[in-house]
């Protein structure tokens, strides 16, 4: 093929028309992808706000998913049920959300007494918490997993929303994305909403970005900073574990060593992208996801044309590392014009302390 | 002995911190490895902690052949430790390290197959440069995107580190790939592969020539960090960027240089990996070396001669992991167990030193502060 000989203005129109043609079906598959980046990026976003860098996501997902896979496993194993006709849910799947949850925030308990107590430098906690839960969850998984090729307890059901609703027109499909999923998909898109007002509408969430801002200045108004860092780091692990409980409760139902792949390192870039905000970092989330899900439409029903032929031509390793590299481009692209919480990474000491 | 005696107090504290968190990581292992071995199919074993050590210190010590693994295991975390304590030294924290070791190993597969008829010094020689090269293109990436537009480089070298894995997939299953094997791999490297002291004694098999290029890289960065102009500026940046600035030097160029410098490293590790001891490369080459090279740094403190012990400490870990596994039916990944605790009783110093009555060190964990400061903040303004 002789590369002169495309029209591009043509590949691009061609290019706009396959994306809205094939929107309606990549968009249930987008929501999903996103509900673990958008989660770690709720984490983030609360732990950034109080003036604590977490790059620990990715480990606290780590070990969510592997503790929520475990205990679900052996639950499943002793108690078996019959799955509910709402989203499929059994009594083990349920516990090893409970468990995930709290698994990681277990570990965002450590960084916070890192990060706040012992005032360790925030990146290389976060660090040593992504190589402890890699080195962890690969040491119990061979133990415990691997000799149990049969442990697990399945995964959630994607809800089928009524006919009626998903064939209205022109917002039929939007309802599909959103309501054809699993219980911790759907409700990412409630979380991220109450979150956003929290943050910004009411008491505690002045009070956290008063302690990201300016921690000395909200200590004088007589604000407990290292009390509510630490509420607020332990409470945003609870994110990353939904996050981690999604990738093996409701999205794959197996645990493999270092499934996270990165995620949190993305829902990190996806805090900077959306501007410290839960609902731009939902949005910056689904951009990422979006990528993801396109390499999936190609694959899946290549487009026809020159589109196709170039689409088709570019290798797969690339769509692989199109997350990736969008990742890099944002940061790179936005860092310099959002503005991060001005006392981010910095332990907070009294004067009389310091 | 009493010049002897007078090192020792200079060192002390220094190594005091490290050397507990080694010790007390050893003993929260085996009562892990203890613990867990209650929910397996062979029960509780009280000896179980005693034949874990054996296993462990037999595998990396325990015989010529046994020393020469540790050795090899050692030496890419020796050059990848030197490239992460590098970075730390100006305040940047190159997670990349994995990520510039693939690309340096696939770059040194490929030259090296390329050339490999050519006369050995010269295969040899273009192998290694290309893959150190390579390590150094990929480092620089995240050094000029942290310089000129201030993209933290953690978050970066974590994505480069992803994108270099799936850049490797590509050029082994398509450019690399050799004709003839039964799987995707480069081709053979002939006159590429570093030589090795196997014709003094068949045990010394693996002892190749990447070892010597370690032990050199450990003098060669100590005197670049403390004897030469540039090292100098590298860690005034890294202790305070905005007095270095003051003092008329660029912090923007010195953390794109520390980048490519501490990724030229690691790719030179990578290199001698694969031109030493694995001789060709896979489209899923997988290894521990990415964050091992973060422990070894952190333990040894970022200064070489640390990071040279902290390397030979996990490349005996790394050796004995196997022997131990077959020995005491525990799997090898207590070995990343091991280095997790060892990691966090270094960021908890605090416990260290709680336990051993150690007074706080002025240098420590603390000097290797990373640019957190410099979070979303452009650098060259």
């Amino acid at each position: 093929m002789d590369p002169t000989s495309i029209p591009v203005l043509g590949v691009l129109i061609q290019l706009v028309g396959y994306l809205v043609e094939v929107l309606p079906d990549i968009a249930p598959i987008a929501i999903g992808l996103a509900a673990p980046i958008a989660l770690g990026a709720m984490c983030g976003v609360i732990g950034e706000r109080s003036g604590v860098v977490n790059i620990g996501i990715e480990g606290m997902m780590l070990m969510a998913a592997f503790v929520g896979f475990l205990v679900a496993g052996f639950v499943a194993q002793t108690f078996p049920a019959t799955p509910w006709p709402i989203f499929g849910a059994t009594p083990a799947l349920l516990i090893g959300i409970v468990a995930a949850v709290l698994a990681a925030m277990a570990v965002a308990l450590l960084h916070a007494w890192l990060s706040v107590s012992v005032r360790a430098d925030q990146i290389i906690s976060g660090t040593i918490i992504n190589i402890a839960a890699l080195g962890l969850t690969g040491y119990f998984n061979r133990l415990w997993i691997a000799p149990n090729p049969r442990l697990g307890a399945g995964t959630f059901q994607s809800f089928i929303p009524p006919a009626e609703l998903t064939e209205l027109p022109l917002v039929g499909w939007l309802l599909k994305a959103f309501l054809n999923q699993g219980p911790i998909a759907m409700s990412v898109i409630v979380i991220v909403i109450v979150l956003q007002v929290l943050l910004f509408r009411s008491r505690w969430g002045l009070r956290t970005r008063a302690v990201g801002e300016h921690p000395a200045a909200a200590d004088t108004v007589g604000i407990d900073v290292l009390l509510l860092r630490y509420r607020n780091v332990v409470l945003a692990g609870a994110f990353a574990g939904l996050a981690g409980a999604y990738l093996t409760l409701e999205a794959t139902g197996a645990f493999q060593n270092g499934m996270t792949t990165g995620r949190g390192f993305i829902a990190l870039a996806a805090v900077i992208f959306g501007r410290w905000t839960p609902i731009g970092a939902f949005g910056a989330a689904l951009l990422f996801s979006a990528s993801d899900a396109l390499a999936v439409a190609i694959a899946l029903r290549p487009p026809t044309g020159h589109l196709g032929d170039l689409l088709t031509a570019i290798p797969s390793e690339f769509y692989a590392s199109l997350p990736y590299l969008l990742t890099i481009i944002v940061l790179a692209g936005v860092v310099g014009r959002s503005i991060a919480p001005a006392a981010v990474g910095r332990p907070y000491a009294k004067e009389s302390q310091a | 002995m009493s010049r002897l005696r007078g090192l020792w107090a200079e060192a002390r504290p220094v190594v005091a911190v490290p050397l507990g968190a080694v010790v007390l990581a050893m003993i929260v292992a085996s009562v892990v490895a203890l613990l867990s071995s209650f929910f397996t199919e062979a029960g509780f074993d009280p000896s179980l902690p005693f034949k874990v050590f054996v296993g462990l210190f037999g595998g990396a010590f325990g015989g010529l052949d046994h020393i020469v693994n540790t050795l090899v295991n050692a030496t890419p975390l020796v050059l990848a430790g030197l490239a992460v304590g590098f970075g730390f030294k100006a305040g940047l924290f190159n997670i990349g390290a994995q990520g510039q070791f693939l690309l340096g190993a696939v770059a040194a597969a490929g030259v090296g197959a390329a050339l490999n008829e050519a006369p050995p010094p010269l295969a040899i020689g273009a192998a290694v440069s290309a893959g150190t090269l390579a390590g150094a293109a990929w480092g620089f990436i995240p050094g000029a995107l942290k310089a000129w537009t201030g993209a933290h480089e953690v978050v970066t070298t974590i994505m480069l580190n992803f994108i270099g894995a799936s850049l490797v997939a590509f050029l082994v299953l398509n450019l690399l790939q050799a004709p003839g094997f039964s799987f995707a791999r480069t081709g053979d490297l002939g006159n590429a592969a570093l030589p090795n002291a196997g014709f003094l004694s068949a045990d010394l098999g693996r002892l190749h020539l990447g070892i010597l290029l370690a032990l050199l890289a450990v003098p060669a960065v100590w005197w670049l960090l403390y004897r030469s102009t540039i090292g100098f500026e590298v860690r005034t940046v890294g202790a305070n960027p905005d007095a270095a600035r003051y003092a008329g030097m660029r912090p923007g160029l010195l953390i794109i240089f520390t980048m490519t410098a501490s990724g030229l490293l690691a790719g030179l590790a990578g290199a001698t990996e694969i031109l030493g001891t694995s001789h060709y490369m896979i489209a899923s080459y997988g290894t521990s070396v990415g964050f091992d090279s973060i422990a070894v740094a952190l333990l040894g403190r970022s200064h070489p001669v640390g990071i040279l012990f902290a390397a030979l400490l996990f490349g005996a870990l790394r050796a004995g992991a196997g022997p131990m596994q077959l020995e005491a039916h525990v799997p090898s990944e207590l070995v990343d167990v091991i280095q997790a605790v060892i990691l966090l009783f270094l960021a908890a110093d605090l416990i260290v030193r709680r336990l051993f009555r150690l007074r706080q060190a002025k240098r420590g964990i603390e000097a290797v502060e990373t640019a957190t400061e410099t979070y979303g903040r452009k650098l060259v303004t």
